[in-house]
C-alpha cells in the first residue's frame, strides 16, 4: 500500500452563524467570526489516496486525473466563493474547517475509482488545520 | 462525524541536557554540545491535535478559544521564555524534547476535557520533531 498525497490551494470567504441560535449566542460561540459580512482564508487542501502501485504504470492513480477531479468537484466550487452562499453543503451547516474538510471528502470520495481516499486536510491558516478520514 | 483539530503555537526556552545518573565523561558522550553547562535555547513549534465528534450545531470539534486558553494557561505562560531544567517537571528527569512532549500531554490531558487530546508534536528546530499520543502512558 502506498500513500500519495496531491496539495492545492483556494480562497474563500465564510461566517459563522448558526440560525437555531440567538444572535447574542451566536456572537458568543463565534466571536469574530459571526461577523455577518463575512471575512476570507486562504485555505490549503491536501488529498492523501492510497493503493497498491500499478506494476505498469508504477503509479497508486493517475496524478492528472486526481487533479481534474479536485479541480472540478472543489476547486472550481470554492475558490473565490463566499462558502456560506454559494457552496450547497453550507446553506445548512456551519462552514468551520472542520465541515470543509468532511465536505471535501463527501465530494472526493465517490468520484475515486483507482485508489482510494484516506486522508482530507484542510490548513485554514498555518497554525490550524482539520484531518478527516471517513470516520463516521 | 469524528474529525482531528490540530493548532500550532511557539515558545521559547533553555535547557540544558544532563542527568545526574551519569558520569561528567559518559554526559559529554550522550549529551554532547547539550550538555553545555551554561545551556543553549530552542524556538519550540507545538502543535497539539484534539479529536472528537464534530457538533452539529456549531460545525465544531471544540471551541477554539477554549483550546488556545488552556494551552495559554497552562503551557505557554508557564514555559516561554524560561529554563526549563528550573521548572518542577524537569527536577528528576532531563528537559529533551522528548520528555517535553510527554510533560506537556500529561497537563493538557489533566487540564482541557472539551475534547480527546490525540497527540502533542514539538518541533525543537526545523529539522527535529517529537511526537507523544500517551502510549506509554503511567511514566508522567
Amino acid at each position: 500500500m502506498v500513500y500519495l498525497t496531491r496539495k492545492a490551494e483556494f480562497s474563500a470567504s465564510h461566517y459563522y452563524h448558526n440560525p437555531a441560535f440567538t444572535d447574542e449566542e451566536n456572537r458568543r460561540i463565534f466571536g469574530k467570526c459571526n461577523n455577518p459580512n463575512g471575512h476570507g482564508h486562504n485555505y490549503t487542501l491536501e488529498v492523501t489516496v492510497k493503493g497498491e502501485v500499478d506494476p505498469r504504470s508504477g503509479f497508486v492513480v493517475d496524478l492528472k486525473e486526481l487533479k481534474e477531479i479536485l479541480n472540478r468537484e472543489v476547486l472550481d466550487a470554492m475558490d473565490h466563493r463566499f462558502l456560506n452562499k454559494e457552496v450547497p453543503e453550507f446553506f445548512t451547516r456551519v462552514p468551520t474547517t472542520e465541515n470543509l474538510a468532511i465536505a471535501v471528502w463527501q465530494r472526493l470520495s465517490p468520484k475515486l475509482k483507482a485508489a482510494q481516499l484516506h486522508r482530507v486536510r484542510v490548513y485554514e491558516t498555518p497554525d490550524l488545520f482539520v484531518d478527516f478520514y471517513g470516520e463516521a | 462525524m469524528k474529525a482531528y483539530l490540530t493548532r500550532r503555537y511557539r515558545f521559547a526556552a533553555s535547557h540544558r541536557l544532563h542527568s545526574d545518573g551519569m558520569s561528567v565523561a559518559e554526559n559529554v558522550a550522550t549529551y554532547g554540545k547539550c550538555n553545555n553547562p551554561h545551556g543553549h535555547g530552542h524556538n519550540y513549534a507545538l502543535e497539539i491535535t484534539v479529536s472528537g465528534r464534530v457538533e452539529e450545531s456549531t460545525g465544531m470539534v471544540c471551541n477554539l478559544v477554549d483550546l488556545d486558553e488552556a494551552v495559554r494557561r497552562e503551557i505557554l505562560d508557564r514555559f516561554d521564555l524560561q529554563n526549563l531544567n528550573l521548572m518542577k517537571e524537569f527536577a528528576t528527569r532531563v528537559p529533551t524534547t522528548e520528555n517535553l512532549c510527554a510533560a506537556i500531554y500529561d497537563i493538557l490531558q489533566r487540564s482541557f476535557h472539551q475534547a480527546h487530546l490525540e497527540k502533542v508534536r514539538i518541533e525543537e528546530t526545523m529539522l527535529n520533531s517529537f511526537e507523544y499520543t500517551g502510549e506509554r502512558g503511567g511514566i508522567w
